[in-house]
């Protein structure tokens, strides 16, 4: 009997032990995903109160999503590796016509696109799945891309990327059998709704925070830091900026695909410099260096162009385009006066429920510590 | 013959704006290593004044333009990259992106997207016979203008004391600044010398394409990256040169490109670009001084 007590005793204190390794296995990975779910959450709260809303509202919130997925696939390669991409918008492109030719009807497809090769004719799939194959064609086309681009640095790689933003734009254009020209694309299957983005911008949260806690995000942002330093070290910068613009270009070519079935026409003026005007103020406004930043400059930009186009909001005849002098305004600001944004370039941190209490005492003028007292 | 010819004097009135374009966009990366992509908006403010001016005395609106382009990228200078000035390269360059689309939204909000058509003098459109050619007014002086502005670019540089400071400031920033050369002064200068360049050409676009719209700017602005990059990032013969090699390279390709693939001429030269940024990536004509921004 005693001994059984006693292997009982071990046992309840064995399982309690692991249940305290477990508990703290959970709080670690806990705090260490906090950043990822609190924006998962920020994102799932606007969309249920946007469930009470109008269409109108429900629709502006969906374009929000959309650009959330291609803000933070955008982040994904700007912020971890520091150089500026003016080429990312192409894999929005390509994710979008892709889509397209894969999800429009034969029929219909026959005749808009009367010129279509036989093989691309008769491409028939589901939404979900044609938004899927554009993201993995954008990261196909990064991956090709990479080889040569992810060799060069700072300024020459900007100019680099705006220069396949134009190729892929002017091809674009031109290849009217397939893309239909510069009259643009019709007929896409409108697919997109609130809850396809919102899961849209969920992977891309997931996949940029995973990203850039993972061994490749950390060794690619110490070569953001320090290119020179990152190279002694044997860290092989080619490889990490690859491993990032393809999986940045997957998420921004998602992003395309929404597009595309949200606004289910599509031209390849749609995809140019506007779009990476909008894209970048997004980031910049938010912060570069942060996944915060990207959700938030997001929705803060979404916002304001929403306040500010909408007259009747106010009751006062606001002109069109003040929105974008605005925008304009916002960003220099921010980049005079905060470069790395509203967030200065910081992830959410989480705050323990047990110091919550103390940190605010800490800071309420009230029972500020007098020096005669401290250490207590 | 003639048609070797009536290229040639096309491709070389192509060749001197390209060059004044790439010299506007050299010059301040020479001074504080950015790449202005507000220099196309230079032009397009300046198109606005000229617009706006008509009807008046043209030697007078001709002054006013680039009067027009000189403040605007003083002001551009002092309000928005004097505070990032020792921000690196790419802050710079998304700054210079954010001044762009600044300014051209208020031009949308201001004057309408919509392309105002400027009425210019008849003999603009006339052309005169030389042996057997017949050559346009307005491609003569083009290259004059040109001509005369590299040239006077070139004695500004080299023979005055500022020029010289300035070339100086391109090569070692910080140890012109070591040796008694006042940054603000220089940095405000290569402002002043490229919104001049950015004046005179909105003069002869304007008088090309006898309109003005706000996003005149990105095409001009393209160019002038194009030309930079071809001549190697931070050097100003380079630049010109770059200019140079570029028209002449538009002209080829417009020509020995079959019609049916005249619409991928952009994407061509995206391409040769982008070769060049992987394969020399100091231009060219490879300048001998290792730059650390590419």
């Amino acid at each position: 009997m005693a001994s059984s007590d006693r292997s009982g005793a071990r046992t309840i204190c064995d399982l309690m032990g692991k249940a305290a390794i477990f508990q703290r296995g959970f709080n670690q990975a806990w705090v260490w995903s906090w950043p990822a779910f609190a924006l998962v959450f920020l994102l799932g709260f606007i969309v249920f109160l946007a469930g009470a809303g109008s269409p109108y509202l429900q629709r502006t919130v969906t374009a929000m999503l959309i650009n959330v997925c291609i803000v933070v696939g955008f982040y994904l390669f700007v912020g971890n590796s520091g150089i500026f991409s003016f080429g990312h918008i192409s894999f929005v492109a390509i994710g979008a016509y892709v889509s397209g030719l894969l999800t429009i009807a034969p029929d219909t497809k026959h005749i808009l696109l009367p010129n279509l090769p036989a093989v691309m004719a008769g491409w028939e799939l589901s939404t979900p799945a044609g938004i899927a194959v554009g993201g993995l064609a954008a990261a196909a086309m990064a991956a090709v891309l990479a080889v040569p681009l992810m060799r060069m640095s700072g300024i020459g790689a900007s100019i680099a990327t705006l220069g396949v933003l134009i190729i892929v734009i002017v091809v674009i254009g031109n290849l009217t059998s397939i893309t239909g020209g510069l009259s643009g694309m019709l007929g896409l299957p409108l697919d997109t709704t609130m809850s396809s983005a919102l899961l849209c911008a969920c992977i891309a949260i997931a996949g940029a925070y995973i990203f850039q806690r993972s061994g490749s995000g950390l060794l690619l942002r110490a070569s953001r830091e320090d290119v020179a330093a990152a190279t002694s070290l044997g860290i092989n910068i080619w490889r990490e900026r690859s491993i990032a613009f393809v999986l940045s270009a997957f998420l921004t070519g998602l992003g395309g695909g929404l597009f595309g079935h949200f606004v289910g026409a599509i031209n390849p003026d749609a995809f140019y410099v506007g779009m990476t005007v909008t894209v970048s103020a997004m980031l910049i406004i938010g912060g570069v260096r942060s996944l915060t930043g990207a959700v938030l400059g997001t929705i803060l930009v979404s916002a304001l162009t929403e306040i500010l186009g909408n007259t009747a909001l106010f009751h006062l005849p606001i002109p069109p385009g003040v929105s974008t002098v605005a925008l304009a305004t916002l960003m220099l600001g921010i980049l005079i006066f905060r470069p790395q944004g509203i967030t200065s370039g910081a992830e959410l941190k989480w705050v323990d429920p047990r110091g919550l209490g103390a940190w605010l005492s800490s800071r309420l003028p009230a029972a500020r510590v007098r020096p005669g007292e401290s250490g207590r | 013959m003639n048609l070797f010819l009536q290229s040639l004097i096309d491709a070389l009135s192509f060749a001197g704006v390209y060059a004044l374009i790439a010299l506007g966009i050299a010059l301040i990366f020479g001074v504080m290593n950015l790449v202005n992509f507000a220099h196309g908006e230079l032009v397009m403010v300046a198109g606005y004044v000229f617009f706006l001016l008509q009807g008046a005395p043209w030697p007078l609106v001709i002054v006013a333009t680039v009067c027009a382009a000189v403040i605007t990228a003083l002001l551009m200078e002092r309000v928005a990259f004097r505070p990032v000035r020792s921000a690196d390269p790419t802050t710079l360059l998304v700054t210079s992106f954010a001044v762009s689309f600044l300014l051209q939204s208020i031009a949308m909000l201001t004057m309408g997207a919509r392309p105002k058509s400027i009425e210019v003098p008849a003999f603009v459109g006339e052309s005169i016979a030389i042996g057997g050619l017949r050559v346009p007014k307005l491609e003569l002086v083009t290259i004059a203008l040109a001509f005369v502005l590299l040239m006077a670019l070139n004695v500004f540089l080299r023979r005055t004391a500022l020029g010289r400071q300035m070339r100086a400031a391109a090569e070692d920033f910080q140890m012109a600044r070591v040796l008694g050369v006042r940054a603000d002064t220089i940095v405000a200068m290569a402002f002043a010398l490229s919104g001049i360049l950015a004046g005179c050409l909105a003069v002869i676009y304007v008088a090309q394409t006898a309109s003005v719209s706000p996003v005149i700017g990105l095409q001009l602005v393209l160019i002038g990256f194009v030309s930079t990059v071809i001549g190697g990032l931070g050097s100003l013969e380079g630049a010109a040169i770059g200019g140079f090699v570029l028209g002449f390279l538009t002209v080829m390709i417009q020509t020995i490109l079959p019609p049916e693939l005249r619409g991928y001429r952009d994407a061509v030269v995206f391409a040769i670009v982008i070769t060049i940024l992987l394969i020399r990536p100091h231009g060219l004509l490879g300048s001998l001084r290792r730059s650390d921004y590419l």
